[in-house]
């Protein structure tokens, strides 16, 4: 019971970590960050590969059958899940991706599933097997499958977009029927952030030269700094509206190259999608181990 | 609270997409897009306004700490629920994908945990009956509905991630437990929240109150929630608590497995009459493969104890060809660097 309560005090002080000072690093470090990492996206997916020359919508399909199929695998089936790291690792190479930016954007993900995960190894103490003198249990099993399947996950929705321009997500969303308003939208607000982080950031620079050594926005100017903000992005809005209207805009872009399936694509597809199928249904792991066992 | 591809199983995640789905259907349908093209523009920016409104850190006097703006609340007072839905769905999706905040299957359980609960039932149910009545202390009004709103949303979102978390069966921690901490410390952050949207939409009414839904004009065709609507709604509902609801019903979560072989403890044994244990591959090939892993195997016939009933799927030669292909992998990165650095020399 006193394990329990201090698993859950714990659990306590990483979530509230999490929520509350996760971003508590310098503003303008974040909006400079956010940023760069826009635009680190925007230059690995211009590069030109096997992989970034495929269909968009063929990588998007296989991005989402991969992840289904990770998180389809129970928990405590470590076994059965490490070989899926054979796709994304084979696929940084072809593309020529670093795995560092990759595991950058693990800041987010990671934390939140080691605080859900962390229970599982407390809670669940029955053994599975020993490795000499170590008692390995099933919740621990189970945690290392979580934090895996946290992983592999973000790896191939890294490899989507490291790949293939928002402009080309854009474009396999609308071959997938998604509503026009969405899919503009999307390009909009996509476009708009970088914009929107430079004036918060330039507004940022101007209130801490008036206010040194503050770590935030004072309650006294919490409304009026970021009501100054929205006030200029509505504006910022308006101008955009009569300038597409200008440019004949009527609900939905124009896309300037309509890139069509090929051979190489469907292939692409298709082979892809069995391996992924096959790894889910055969234990690689097991399989291989049991010829040298 | 956004959450993250690993805590879902892809039934909840699914269903959590078909809820989200349907949602955002009708909101595309009440918003009459192409009529109104103009809402276009200002959706998109408003949405990287929040973006970028989201990474500035509000101090909370005498903490040390810092609040967050709440999206949602703030887009549906701005643009109305359905407009503010569908850029809150745009903002989370972005987060996802390119920042990895959330990701692309946890995607429809993040729409409906911090888009749904904001822009619908926050403000059908909070704001607009209370920004409804003509006159009276508008400002006041907005900080009560702001904080109310963001409080109750917030708490409705949290205990759907308890839920989601718990209907994919990945924790081992008991559900009132998992209740029973995330709720206050979103109680919390919903009040903090509440307190920066609340001060943020003040400023607006006091400098340009003709951008505020409802304030001023509550026959607003948007701001009515139809019969129709409230049905969709109702679906949605339904749906949702009956994706989730079957995983409570499930005894056998491997459908193929019970499919196939049966469960005779379950009495579920007449199925495809297949025998477990004698359903096997007889071929030249498959004795072949048995013949070479006999005399590749270096340890035979050996397995830990209790392999067999814990359930774990794991056995010596699961962890030997985990590290097997945790070997191939980490060659795999080798080679493409070593390649790499010769086509650079080169």
């Amino acid at each position: 019971m006193k394990r329990v309560s201090c698993g859950i005090l714990f659990f306590i002080v990483v979530y509230w970590y999490i929520c509350v000072h996760w971003k508590k690093e310098d503003f303008m470090d974040q909006m400079t960050s956010a940023m760069l990492e826009l635009a680190d996206m925007d230059t690995l997916a211009s590069g030109d590969s096997f992989l970034h020359r495929r269909h968009p919508l063929a990588k998007l399909l296989l991005t989402i059958l991969y992840i289904f199929t990770v998180v389809s695998f129970p928990v405590n089936q470590l076994s059965g899940l490490i070989p899926m790291v054979l796709i994304p690792v084979l696929a940084y190479q072809m593309a020529d991706l670093p795995l560092r930016t990759c595991f950058y954007k693990l800041r987010f993900v990671l934390p939140l599933v080691c605080a859900v995960g962390i229970w599982n190894p407390i809670l669940n103490r029955e053994p599975a097997f020993s490795l000499g003198a170590l008692t390995v249990t099933v919740g621990m099993i189970s945690f290392l499958s979580l934090m895996l399947k946290g992983i592999l996950s973000l790896m191939m929705s890294f490899l989507l977009i490291a790949t293939t321009n928002i402009e080309k997500i854009c474009y396999a969303l609308s071959l997938l029927k998604v509503p026009k308003v969405m899919v503009t939208q999307t390009l909009i607000t996509y476009r708009y952030i970088s914009l929107l982080l430079h004036e918060a950031g330039t507004m940022w620079n101007a209130y801490k030269l008036r206010a040194p050594g503050q770590k935030g926005v004072h309650i006294s100017a919490w409304g009026s700094f970021l009501g100054q903000l929205l006030l200029r992005s509505m504006d910022r809005a308006s101008d955009l509206y009569q300038s597409m209207e200008m440019r004949g805009f009527h609900g939905s872009f124009y896309y300037a190259e309509v890139q069509r399936a090929g051979r190489t694509d469907w292939l692409y597809f298709l082979i892809m999608a069995a391996v992924i199928l096959l790894l889910r249904l055969v234990n690689l792991s097991a399989l291989l181990g049991g010829l040298l066992v | 609270m956004h959450m993250a591809d690993a805590l879902l199983a892809p039934t909840v995640a699914a269903t959590m997409y078909v809820a989200s789905g349907i949602t955002t259907g009708v909101s595309v349908k009440n918003l009459k897009m192409d009529e109104q093209t103009s809402k276009l523009p200002v959706m998109g920016v408003m949405a990287a306004f929040v973006f970028a409104g989201q990474m500035i850190n509000y101090t909370i006097p005498g903490t040390g700490s810092s609040g967050h703006l709440c999206g949602g609340m703030l887009l549906s007072s701005l643009l109305g629920p359905y407009a503010g839905f569908l850029s809150m769905v745009v903002i989370l999706a972005i987060q996802g994908l390119f920042f990895a905040d959330g990701g692309l299957m946890a995607l429809g359980a993040n729409c409906w945990n911090m888009a749904f609960y904001g822009c619908f039932i926050g403000y059908f149910l909070i704001y607009r009956p209370i920004m409804k009545k003509k006159g009276g202390n508008v400002r006041l009004r907005l900080t009560v509905a702001s904080v109310l709103g963001c409080m109750l949303t917030l708490q409705l979102g949290a205990f759907s991630v308890c839920v989601e978390t718990f209907a994919s069966g990945i924790s081992e921690l008991p559900f009132g437990a998992f209740v029973g901490l995330m709720q206050p410390i979103h109680l919390a952050i919903g009040l903090v929240e509440g307190v920066i949207t609340a001060a943020v939409l003040v400023f607006v009414y006091q400098t340009r109150p003709e951008l505020l839904e409802v304030v001023g004009k509550d026959n607003s065709a948007e701001a009515k929630l139809s019969l129709k609507s409230a049905v969709a709604v109702l679906a949605v509902a339904a749906v949702l608590i009956a994706g989730i609801g079957s995983q409570f019903a499930s005894g056998n979560p491997d459908g193929l497995e019970w499919s196939l072989f049966g469960n005779a403890d379950g009495g579920y044994s007449a199925n495809m009459g297949l025998d477990e244990e004698e359903y096997g591959v007889s071929s030249t090939i498959a004795d072949a493969a048995a013949s070479l892993q006999e005399k590749t195997a270096f340890l035979p016939d050996y397995a830990f104890a209790n392999d067999e009933d814990n359930g774990v799927g794991t056995s010596v030669s699961g962890i030997v060809g985990g590290l097997m292909v945790t070997a191939v992998a980490v060659a795999i990165c080798f080679l493409g660097g070593f390649f790499k650095k010769k086509k650079v020399r080169a």
